[in-house]
């Protein structure tokens, strides 16, 4: 069947109004799953998404700070149990609302800490007023360490699994929520495997 | 005393703009970001090359600012490691890498070309296809039209006449 030219014109017509309405359509579905996803959480326009994240622990060695022993790239790679790195300052409010938490899981998860920028008498007399988690602290002075494992400020926290591969990383304080949502199943299916 | 007080007088009057005029001119160098000297190269060609570096990294505090515009401290020290790797004689694809390594694509103020930033960039070319469709058919519609409508015939010619009349 041949088509008539008053239907060719039909079908273009009908073109016409449906392409812009189809990109429209995904244009919707696009903008909407976005938007979706940022009240869920899942998509944050701003994450900075660290590269380091399922890579081996970048090559640095932080000196002592005190009241602890600083530690290196190798001494995480020769662990067999997982450790969560936190860069903390005294500097930074939220680090100090973050304590409580950390000291409420030190019994469970060893803790290393990093102080960022920060004169090493403030962080040990931050650590003396909030309690110390850490069985390991470094100083990261000039912030360059940081810039190694890719923080772009203070609190963020590494969970770093056997072998010194880098599971897991916040750049959040932590949370009761994190910890029972996202760190403990982590730290479960670690286990696991 | 009154010719001499004259010229005084007018210059005070354009003390204002003279003022506005100079900070006008003053303008460019103070927004150069750097908020301290001694943070620059001494050589200014190197200099200008970890300028033209810094202005495509995000700072990553204030997110929409490149590092060589933001005053957040970790834009200080990274302008400070690309002034480092500079001087060291990196190319500017190493220090990119560098950074990127460390701080992902994000760190990039303009995307680069992948899978998924294809319909990015092809952006530009598809609008402007898409522009150039549009035009030819309205062009294509408008040539079709009668060009101009007919004559008017006699008796119209007198209606009209009739109603212009008054």
């Amino acid at each position: 069947m041949s088509t008539s030219p008053d239907n060719e014109n039909l079908t273009r017509r009908r073109l016409m109004m449906g392409l812009p309405l189809a990109g429209a359509a995904v244009l919707g579905v696009g903008f909407w799953k976005m938007l979706a996803g940022m009240q869920r959480g899942s998509f944050n326009p701003h994450d900075i998404n660290a590269p380091v994240l399922n890579r081996p622990v970048p090559e640095f060695t932080v000196p002592d700070q005190a009241p602890g022993q600083g530690f290196s790239a190798q001494d995480l790679r020769g662990l067999t149990k997982p450790v969560l790195v936190n860069f903390f300052a005294s500097w930074c409010i939220p680090c100090l609302a973050e304590m409580p938490t950390l000291m409420s899981l030190k019994d469970d998860l060893t803790l290393w800490g990093i102080a960022y920028k920060d004169r090493p008498e403030n962080a040990a007399n931050f650590l003396k007023h909030s309690g110390n988690p850490f069985t390991r602290l470094g100083s990261d002075h000039d912030g360059r360490i940081g810039m190694e494992w890719g923080i772009s400020g203070v609190p963020e926290t590494f969970l770093v699994g056997p072998g010194g591969i880098i599971r897991w990383h916040t750049a959040t304080p932590l949370d009761v929520d994190t910890i029972r949502n996202t760190l403990i199943p982590l730290l479960e299916k670690l286990k696991a495997s | 005393m009154m010719p001499l007080l004259t010229p005084l007088r007018r210059l005070r009057r354009m003390l204002p703009a003279l003022l506005v005029g100079v900070s006008i001119l003053l303008a460019p160098v103070l927004v150069l970001a750097v908020d301290d000297p001694s943070e620059m190269l001494p050589d200014p060609k190197q200099e200008a090359r970890a300028e033209a570096i810094g202005s495509q990294l995000r700072c990553l505090v204030c997110q929409n600012e490149s590092i060589e515009d933001s005053g957040a401290g970790l834009a200080r020290d990274l302008r400070k490691v690309v002034r480092e790797h500079v001087a060291k004689g990196e190319t500017d694809k190493q220090i990119m890498d560098w950074m990127v390594d460390r701080y992902g694509n994000f760190i990039r103020l303009s995307p680069p070309l992948s899978v998924g930033t294809l319909l990015l960039w092809s952006m530009p070319v598809l609008a402007l296809l898409l522009g150039l469709t549009t035009a030819f058919f309205a062009y294509r519609r408008r040539a079709a039209a009668p060009a101009a409508p007919p004559p008017l015939s006699d008796d119209e010619k007198a209606r009209l006449a009739k109603l212009t009349k008054d």
